[in-house]
């Protein structure tokens, strides 16, 4: 089912005014992803609308490049981006927000693409990690992940590489260690790998990553 | 067929540590088959072996390019999903598919009607769609009918005289008992004679191995009555076998299995499992490529767990520290399934009169599996406890209690190793007076193999000189590939990088399962003689390009050396090799005597408890392992650490809690069923103690389990030199420690 024409997107009411309205803005929050301790809200999001139940045409902006899907609401961003972009670097894990293995960035923060709507993504930037580098050309943080062997099995990696390089590009070379395991602790790792993702971390924001 | 090679073996490292232990190094002789490398010498000095090679698959891992399982989406890829029962122990009277047949885009539905569940999770149902949403509306829309049944769910519960039977024709209960231990008189009279006894019984949680990468496959049967599947498993080799292959209807040799990249095992991902089967079925059924991943509440339910146990033990020994016997009885469940008994609480120390009774308890809960050292952390937890208890009670340092009654030379040396960096010393002599309390713990580790026989490694080398090793076996995150590019870049004489290593396609010869801590010592031998296969016949046909006997044509390292001066590079050699390949195999010869044994290690762990919240925080640990000679120092830390953190994290958090009448899981989510986070990650200090081990032409031995064996124990000793009372039993979650701390004497 095509969405309603006849339905107008309600103009000027931002879904941050929405939930600010209702004076919940940590289940907007919540509705958003994840937000890395210390991130402010983003810039004002799509206009609220009414969409589906039937597929939908979503425009995204997926690594600097312009990408137009037919999916229902109800997919997540992580589907769009696996099943419909074949961009596989983000994991499905946990179901729910509660591993960060899906983590990319909307509009340069991170989230957790399980939990937001490929719909809400409409009209923001989304990275994803092969995004931020590929082989041959690594973006400093994924360089310092194999120099310090900062990953195993590897299916948490894309999402910590994305976690770790956004606090790089939030702190600069003065990124402290708290810093980072602020940054990551929504990011789980079964193999244990955190000691080196630590020394990565490091060493690629003190080479100016 | 075999020479006599006599050799220095022993450890390599860290310098000071041979300097002060000489009896570490010896000679021996073993008999090396004639198609076989010579071993390397102690100091051998090596140019890749022992270095720190980065991983080769690093640089795909990092940026997405790696596809696991559960990335490949080939063409007209289906979806397909498991339902699982409510119920511990029920009858599936009847399942009502007509409403998930009517979803758009479902493509095939399975139901079990009539079977008899006897576990939370068990399949009663399975849908096919063309979309994940489809599936999930699908599976929405089943609705069955149970006749719940009485079920047992804990070990206690299970063991109760009315207690269901999880399998009704047994006719002794659910318990599993094996042969009384005939030696019950003598030990009791050691424990009667013996001036020091402490008896206590402990207790683990089951845990769940929490793979990142969930259990699944993606199975295709193709038009030419082939098929492919990609599976997520630690066995590649073995997985399309028996009940899988039949269901795809394709015989099993014609089965391609491909695992490239795995996301997390730990034991958990042998062969193929009843959703795979499932799987496969619709493959045959839909014709198309169907995809089945499970759900993280599923993998929790279904995945595998480390049994529970519960270890009533009791150690006598000498009023100064010498052990004189230990006896104990065990209960351990795995659920419905084997495996539940046998906590690995006897090892390591000499141990004269010993008696054990481990029994093995069936409840209406899922399977468990094998779970990184199966039988250790858990067994260990409980052997070292009791051990500080007993130095305690001695007033001794439970370090030097350990000392006194371990055998194991390289253990000897670690512990003083360990303890030295630790600062063990000065940790114990700390003494808090606030809420906030130190406390040091101890404890070894130990592990068994230097991996077997009888794998093959396949190795290609091409005019351009590039090399193609090639092995069905997988690399779990191990850091197999790298390690195997480093040792035929060795025997090579050339650059890693110039050697590319395929593993987890079942068109190259079969390997081994991702178990035991195995697979690195099994294949790395076998691929350093595949190169040495290729250097001779890269040297033979040197020797017709230049006229010349093939035994006047030597190969040191990184080239080849003829009469008269003649000398050729390796790429100069290759040239040689025109249109054609040089196509070699490499062999995995059996193990020789290593004159060292088993695999050693120890752990130090300091803590902080918090007396008024009852949290535990580790602060840091000095993990001292040694894997026979280190193949690479780099990626060997890594794997120490993912020992040391799992081990915390079973120590403190880890605990699959089911809800006691229902038998279903009450927190099967990664934020309710908690694990380690970098939050909670302490400090690691590795310490490799590299030794040439003398079991196979590459010195190697097993690392992945050992680095977990004693982390749990460690922590726990830390805790009771904190707070001078035991927390018997894991996790040592808050509310644990603080009714530890209510019954302790004032």
């Amino acid at each position: 089912m095509a969405e309603d024409p006849s339905v107008p997107p309600a103009r000027g009411i931002t879904r941050r005014a929405l939930f600010q309205g209702a004076g919940a803005a940590a289940a907007a929050r919540a509705l958003l992803g994840a937000t890395p301790a210390g991130a402010e809200e983003g810039p004002a999001a799509t206009p609220w609308r009414t969409q589906g139940p039937g597929a939908v045409d979503v425009a995204l902006r997926v690594n600097g490049a312009e990408r137009t899907l037919r999916v229902e609401p109800r997919v997540t961003l992580l589907e769009a981006l696996r099943l419909d972009l074949d961009l596989t670097g983000a994991k499905p894990v946990c179901d729910r927000s509660q591993c960060g293995a899906c983590t990319v960035w909307l509009d340069g923060r991170t989230v957790h693409a399980c939990s937001v709507l490929a719909v809400e993504a409409e009209g923001r930037e989304v990275t994803t990690v092969e995004g931020l580098g590929q082989p041959g050309r690594l973006h400093p943080v994924q360089r310092a992940f194999v120099e310090e062997d900062a990953l195993q099995c590897g299916f948490c990696t894309p999402g910590l590489v994305m976690s770790v390089a956004w606090a790089v590009a939030q702190h600069g070379p003065g990124l402290s260690e708290a810093q980072v395991r602020r940054a990551c602790a929504g990011n789980l790792c079964r193999c244990g790998t955190y000691p080196h993702v630590l020394k990565a971390a490091l060493k690629a924001a003190g080479q100016g990553g | 067929m075999s020479r006599e090679v006599t050799y220095r073996v022993g450890l390599i490292g860290p310098e000071d540590l041979v300097a002060r232990h000489p009896a570490l190094r010896r000679e021996i002789t073993v008999q090396v088959h004639d198609l076989d490398a010579d071993p390397w010498p102690v100091d051998a000095a090596l140019r890749w072996v022992g270095r720190e090679v980065p991983r080769v698959d690093g640089e795909a891992k990092v940026t997405g390019a790696a596809r696991y399982t559960y990335d490949v989406h080939p063409h007209g890829l289906a979806f397909a999903g498991v339902l699982g029962s409510p119920h511990a122990h029920a009858r599936v009277v009847a399942v009502d598919d007509a409403a998930a047949r009517a979803v758009p885009g479902v493509l095939a539905v399975r139901t079990f009607a009539g079977r008899r569940v006897t576990y939370a999770g068990q399949i009663v149902a399975a849908v096919c769609a063309e979309n994940p949403r489809a599936l999930d509306d699908a599976l929405a829309a089943l609705r069955v009918e149970f006749e719940p049944l009485p079920a047992a769910v804990t070990t206690e519960d299970a063991l109760a005289p009315d207690a269901p039977r999880v399998e009704p024709g047994r006719t002794e209960g659910n318990l599993h008992a094996p042969p009384e231990p005939g030696n019950r008189a003598a030990v009791d009279e050691a424990f009667a004679a013996a001036p020091v006894r402490v008896a206590a019984e402990y207790r683990t949680s089951v845990q769940t191995h929490s793979c990142l990468e969930p259990h699944g496959c993606v199975a295709q049967v193709h038009p030419d009555g082939t098929a492919t599947v990609w599976a997520s498993t630690q066995a590649t080799s073995f997985f399309a076998r028996g009940r899988f292959s039949r269901e795809l209807g394709v015989p099993e040799a014609r089965v391609r299995t491909l695992t490239e990249h795995m996301g997390g095992g730990f034991g958990s991902k042998f062969g193929a499992l009843e959703w795979d089967v499932i799987a496969a079925g619709f493959a045959r059924e839909t014709g198309r490529p169907v995809q089945l991943m499970l759900p993280r509440r599923l993998e929790h339910l279904l995945g595998g767990n480390r049994p529970d146990s519960i270890q009533r033990l009791e150690l006598a020994g000498t009023a100064d520290g010498v052990f004189l016997g230990l006896k104990g009885e065990t209960f351990g469940t795995a659920g419905n399934g084997p495996g539940g008994a046998g906590a690995a609480n006897h090892s390591v120390y000499r141990i004269p009169a010993l008696w054990m009774r481990q029994s093995e308890v069936a409840t209406f809960t899922a399977r468990g599996a094998a779970f990184r050292a199966p039988r250790h952390p858990q067994g260990f937890f409980a052997l070292e406890s009791l051990i500080d208890l007993y130095a305690a009670r001695l007033g001794a340092d439970p370090l030097e209690v350990r000392r006194r009654n371990d055998p194991h030379p390289v253990r000897q040396a670690q512990w003083e190793l360990g303890a030295e960096r630790f600062g063990w010393a000065a940790a114990r002599a700390r003494r808090d007076a606030g809420p906030l309390r130190r406390g040091a713990g101890c404890a070894a580790a130990r592990w068994l193999n230097a991996g077997r026989p009888p794998w093959q490694v396949d190795l290609t080398v091409r005019a351009d000189a590039g090399v193609l090793v090639a092995n069905a076996a997988q690399d779990i995150g191990t850091g197999m590939k790298t390690v195997l590019a480093a040792v035929v870049a060795e025997e090579l004489g050339i650059e890693p990088g110039r050697v590319q290593v395929r593993l987890g396609d079942t068109r190259d010869p079969a390997g081994p399962g991702s178990g035991g801590s195995t697979t690195t010592a099994s294949l790395a031998p076998a691929a350093r003689e595949a190169a040495l296969r290729a250097r001779e016949a890269l040297a033979a046909r040197l020797a017709e390009h230049w006229g010349v006997p093939a035994a006047e044509v030597r190969s040191p390292a990184g080239g080849f050396e003829g009469p008269e001066g003649r000398r050729a590079s390796f790429a100069e050699a290759c040239r040689l090799i025109g249109d054609e390949e040089v196509r070699v195999q490499g062999t995995r010869r059996p193990n020789w005597a290593g004159p060292f044994g088993e695999t050693a290690g120890c752990q130090f762990a300091e803590v902080e408890v918090d007396t008024e919240t009852g949290v535990v925080r580790v602060l840091r640990v000095v993990a001292v392992h040694d894997a026979g000679r280190v193949l690479n120092p780099l990626t060997a830390r890594s794997q120490v650490n993912g020992g040391v953190l799992q081990g915390i994290s079973y120590a403190l958090y880890e605990e699959k809690r089911l809800d006691r009448a229902l038998g279903d899981m009450v927190n099967p989510t990664l934020d309710t069923y908690r694990i380690l986070g970098l939050a909670d990650c302490p400090r690691v200090e590795v310490l490799l103690t590299s030794l040439e081990a003398g079991f196979n032409n590459c010195g190697a031995m097993g690392l992945g389990e050992p680095a977990t064996v004693p982390t749990a124990a460690a922590v726990a000793n830390a805790v009771f030199h904190a707070l001078g009372v035991q927390v018997r039993e894991l996790p040592m979650t808050p509310a644990r420690v603080l009714a530890a701390l209510e019954e302790a004497p004032r």
